[in-house]
C-alpha cells in the first residue's frame, strides 16, 4: 500500500511537471486493492476499470513495468499505444484497461462462462478459476452493468463483481447517480448474493473476497461485493476536485478513514510495527519509484515499425500500403522519426 | 458515340421508357452492330475496343437455374471451386447450421449463444446444435444485443471460440460499442497481449420484402468504419459454409451478415467437407471486358439478373463479389477496372457513405487514367426502408441495367 501510495504521489507530480501526459491515483482504495487481489488465485482473471493498479502491482507488476507504460517507452508491454495509467498484463491475469466505462463488465462475465466449462472438464479445484471485475459507482449505471449482471445470474457464471464505491464519477456525487441503496442493492433483483463492505478495511476486504470467491465456485454463480471508501484525490490530473466539494470533507477522510492509517494503527496497536520501520519503508519505496521513473523517462519511444502493427493478427495489404505512404513521405521531408 | 435509336431500344426492350434521353458523350466513335448475342458468347461492345483489349476466355457458363427456388433471382453460378467432393443441396440457414455444426465438432472451446437460438433460432440456423453438443455450449442468453457481444468478446479473451447471434443486423446498434470500442482494438491497445480473435458475430441483413424500417437494414457501412475489424457477407449458401468457416476459426474478430432474403430461397449444392474460403479476398463470379460491376451479398442476385440483360445486348459483364468488406480486395477490383475501364458498385444501403463510396474513391485515385466513364453507383436511397415502396427503393436489375448502358455510353 506504502509502495502505491508513493507511486501514486510521485507520478501524479510528474504529470503536473510535463513528464507524463496523465495519471490517475489511488488514494484511499489501497486497501480496496491489497484486501481483495490477495484472496484470489494467479488463474482468476481481472477485469479493472483504471483505479485499480494496486490488484496488479499485487499479482508482481514492477514499478518499472508501470512506470514504463506511463511513460509510453519501447519496452511497456503495450507498445505505447494507450493512455497512461492503461496497464494490462497478459502474464499475470490482468486484462488492458480501456477507457470505455463498463465495457470490462459483459466481458468478465464472458470469461466467467469459460471457466465454467473449464471446471467441468478439469476435476482439479485448486485449478478452477473466477473472474473479478472492478467498477465504481458511476460505472455502475452503465448499459454493460445491467447486462451482466442479469446474463451472469441467468447463466450462472462464476464470479465477483467487484464495486468501489468512492462517493463520486468525475463531480458526479452518488446522490446524482441512483436513488437505490447503493450498488448492492440491485444484486438480489437480478438474482445474484451480495454483500456490502467496508473498503478501507483491508480485513474484511479480504475476508469478504475470500468467501465470494468460494461461494462463486461452489455454486458457480455470481457474487457481488460493494466496497464503501471515498476517492481522496482528483478523478485524474484533468481534474481539479476542489471545484466540486470541500476540503474538509477530503480532510476527514485522509485523516480519520484513510485505509492505511487505519491498518497502521492496527500493526501499531499489536506492536508489530513502529514508527521508524514505517519510515525507512515509506523512504525505500520514495527511493524506488524515483529510480524507475528515472529509468522509463530515459528510455526511447518504441519503434514506429510498430505503428501499424496488431491491428489485425496478420498485417492486411491495405495496412502495409499506408505503411509504405507514411515511410515515404517521412523520407521525402526528411522529418526525423 | 451509341445511337440514340438503339439505346432507346434496349431500355423498351426491357420496360424501361425513357421519355428523356441520357447523357451523350460528344465524341464520335464507330457505329457497332448488335449481334445476334449466343447464350454463351458475348463479344465486345465497339469494334475498336475489341483491338484494344483482348477478348476474354469465354466461360462455358453451367446451368444451375434448375437449383434454384424462384421466390428471388435465382441465377448465381459458382464458377472456378475445386472438387470439394459430395455435395448436398442445402439453402443458406442449413448451409450456416452446417458450418457451425463443423466449427463446434472441431473445436471443444466454440459455443454458439444469442437469443432464441436453443430451440433453433428464429431463423433455424442454430437447429439440431443444442441436441448435439448439450447446453453448455448451444444456449439462449437474455435479451440484450451488448450483452451477447461483450461476453463473446470476454469468452474469447479467455482463450475459447464464441460464436454470438444477433437476431437481426437493425438490432445491432447497442452492441456498437463492444464491438467498436472493444472487440475490433482489443489486440492493438494490449501490445498484442490480448486478443479476441475468437469472437464472431453473425447477424442476418438485407432486404426481405416486408421487413420494413428494422428488419431490412444493411450495416455494413458503420461497422467497416472500424479498424481492427473483419466484416463479411456470403451471396449464398456454397462460399457462405465456407465464409463462415474461415469466420469462426479467424484469429481475427469476425461480423457475418447473413443476406435474410436467402436463408430459404437460395438452394446450391453444398460440399459436405469441411472447407474454408479465404477472408479478405473478392471473387469474379463472371469473366468479362466491358464494364467491371461490384457488389455483395444477395445483391449479386440482382447483378447476375442485369448482367444477362447486358448480355443479350453483347455487353460483357464482369462481375465481381467481395465477399470481404474489410479488410476488402481493391487488388482484384483495380486488375478488373484497368481492364474494362468502367465500374459500377451496387448495393442496398443507402448511398451516402455506404460501403460503395469506398470502392469509388479508392478505384478513382489508383486507376483515373484507366477509366473511360463516370463510376456509377446504383444503391439505396437516403431514406430510412420503408415498407410501401421496397420495390422501387431496391436498386434493382433494371437500374442497374440503366448504368451500364450510362457507362457503355460513355465509351469510346
Amino acid at each position: 500500500m506504502i509502495r502505491l501510495r508513493k507511486m501514486d504521489t510521485i507520478l501524479h507530480n510528474a504529470q503536473r511537471q510535463g513528464r507524463i501526459s496523465f495519471y490517475m491515483t489511488h488514494h484511499g482504495e489501497e486497501a480496496i486493492h491489497m484486501g481483495s487481489a490477495s484472496a484470489l488465485k494467479p488463474q482468476d482473471h481481472i477485469f479493472a476499470q483504471y483505479r485499480e493498479a494496486g490488484s496488479l502491482m499485487w499479482r508482481g507488476f514492477s514499478l518499472e513495468q508501470f512506470c514504463n507504460q506511463c511513460f509510453s517507452n519501447d519496452l511497456d508491454l503495450g507498445k505505447g499505444r494507450q493512455m497512461p495509467v492503461h496497464y494490462g498484463c497478459r502474464a499475470l491475469n490482468y486484462h488492458t484497461v480501456s477507457s470505455p466505462l463498463g465495457t470490462q463488465i459483459t466481458q468478465a462475465v464472458g470469461a466467467a462462462y469459460k471457466f465454467k466449462l473449464d471446471a467441468m472438464a478439469n476435476p482439479k479445484k485448486e485449478e478452477s478459476a473466477i473472474s473479478i471485475v472492478y467498477f465504481g459507482d458511476g460505472a455502475a449505471s452503465t448499459v454493460d452493468f445491467h447486462s451482466a449482471c442479469n446474463f451472469a445470474a441467468t447463466l450462472k457464471t462464476p464470479m465477483i463483481f467487484f464495486c468501489r464505491n468512492n462517493g463520486y464519477a468525475i463531480s458526479t456525487p452518488v446522490e446524482d447517480q441512483y436513488a437505490g441503496d447503493g450498488i448492492i442493492s440491485r444484486a438480489p433483483g437480478y438474482g445474484m448474493a451480495g454483500i456490502r463492505v467496508d473498503g478501507n478495511d483491508i480485513f474484511a476486504v479480504h475476508a469478504a473476497v475470500a468467501k465470494a470467491r468460494k461461494l462463486a465456485l461452489e455454486t458457480s454463480a455470481p457474487v457481488m461485493i460493494e466496497a464503501m471508501t471515498y476517492r481522496q484525490g482528483h478523478h485524474s490530473t484533468s481534474d481539479d476536485s476542489s471545484r466540486y466539494r470541500d476540503t474538509d470533507e477530503v480532510k476527514e477522510a485522509s485523516d480519520v478513514a484513510d485505509p492505511m492509517v487505519r491498518f497502521d494503527r492496527f500493526l501499531k496497536h499489536f506492536g508489530w510495527m513502529d514508527d521508524n520501520t514505517v519510515a525507512s519503508i515509506e523512504d525505500e519505496e520514495r527511493i524506488a519509484v524515483l529510480r524507475a521513473m528515472e529509468a522509463a523517462e530515459a528510455r526511447p519511444d518504441p519503434k514506429l515499425a510498430t505503428m501499424f502493427d496488431d491491428v489485425y493478427h496478420e498485417k492486411p495489404p491495405h495496412l502495409i500500403r499506408q505503411e509504405e505512404d507514411l515511410k515515404r513521405h517521412l523520407k521525402k521531408y526528411k522529418i526525423p522519426h | 458515340m451509341m445511337p440514340r435509336s438503339r439505346l432507346i431500344s434496349i431500355l423498351r426492350k426491357n420496360g424501361l421508357h425513357a421519355n428523356q434521353l441520357l447523357t451523350g458523350s460528344t465524341k464520335a466513335a464507330p457505329a457497332w452492330q448488335p449481334n445476334a448475342a449466343v447464350k454463351n458468347d458475348v463479344r465486345p461492345f465497339s469494334a475498336v475496343a475489341q483491338e484494344q483489349r483482348p477478348h476474354s476466355d469465354t466461360p462455358s457458363t453451367v446451368d444451375y437455374s434448375h437449383l434454384y427456388s424462384t421466390a428471388y433471382h435465382p441465377h448465381s453460378p459458382e464458377p472456378n471451386y475445386p472438387d470439394l467432393g459430395p455435395t448436398s443441396k442445402l439453402n443458406l440457414f442449413t448451409a450456416i447450421n452446417s458450418a457451425m455444426q463443423t466449427a463446434m465438432q472441431t473445436d471443444p472451446t466454440a459455443i454458439m449463444f444469442g437469443e432464441d437460438v436453443s430451440f433453433g433460432g428464429v431463423f433455424r440456423c442454430s437447429q439440431n446444435l443444442r441436441e448435439e453438443f448439450g447446453e453448455e455450449r448451444v444456449f439462449n442468453t437474455p435479451l440484450s444485443e451488448n450483452g451477447i457481444a461483450g461476453m463473446a468478446v470476454g469468452y474469447a479473451s479467455a482463450g475459447g471460440t464464441s460464436i454470438g447471434e444477433i437476431q437481426f443486423g437493425d438490432y445491432i446498434f447497442p452492441a456498437i460499442d463492444q464491438i467498436v470500442n472493444e472487440m475490433a482494438k482489443f489486440r492493438f491497445r494490449s501490445g498484442n497481449q490480448w486478443n479476441c480473435g475468437g469472437v464472431t458475430l453473425r447477424a442476418p441483413c438485407g432486404a426481405v420484402g416486408h421487413g420494413a424500417l428494422y428488419h431490412s437494414q444493411s450495416p455494413e457501412a458503420y461497422l467497416a468504419h472500424t479498424p481492427g475489424l473483419v466484416v463479411v457477407m456470403p451471396r449464398g449458401p456454397r462460399c457462405a459454409k465456407g465464409l463462415l468457416l474461415s469466420a469462426i476459426r479467424s484469429k481475427d474478430p469476425v461480423v457475418f451478415l447473413e443476406p435474410k432474403i436467402l436463408y430459404r430461397s437460395a438452394v446450391e449444392e453444398v460440399p459436405d467437407a469441411d472447407y474454408e474460403i479465404p477472408l479478405g479476398k473478392a471473387e469474379i463470379i463472371r469473366p468479362g471486358n466491358d464494364v467491371t460491376i461490384v457488389g455483395w451479398g444477395a445483391q449479386l442476385r440482382t447483378l447476375q439478373a442485369a448482367c444477362d440483360l447486358a448480355a443479350k445486348e453483347g455487353i460483357s459483364c464482369e462481375l465481381i463479389d467481395l465477399r470481404t468488406i474489410l479488410p476488402w480486395d481493391s487488388d482484384c477490383i483495380k486488375t478488373s477496372v484497368k481492364k474494362t475501364g468502367k465500374l459500377i458498385v451496387s448495393h442496398e444501403a443507402p448511398i451516402t457513405c455506404g460501403f460503395g463510396a469506398e470502392v469509388v474513391a479508392t478505384l478513382q485515385q489508383e486507376c483515373f487514367f484507366h477509366l473511360e466513364a463516370p463510376i456509377q453507383r446504383v444503391c439505396g436511397y437516403d431514406t430510412p426502408f420503408g415498407l410501401v415502396f421496397e420495390k422501387h427503393y431496391l436498386p434493382d436489375e433494371k437500374k442497374n441495367l440503366d448504368a451500364i448502358i450510362t457507362v457503355m455510353e460513355f465509351s469510346l
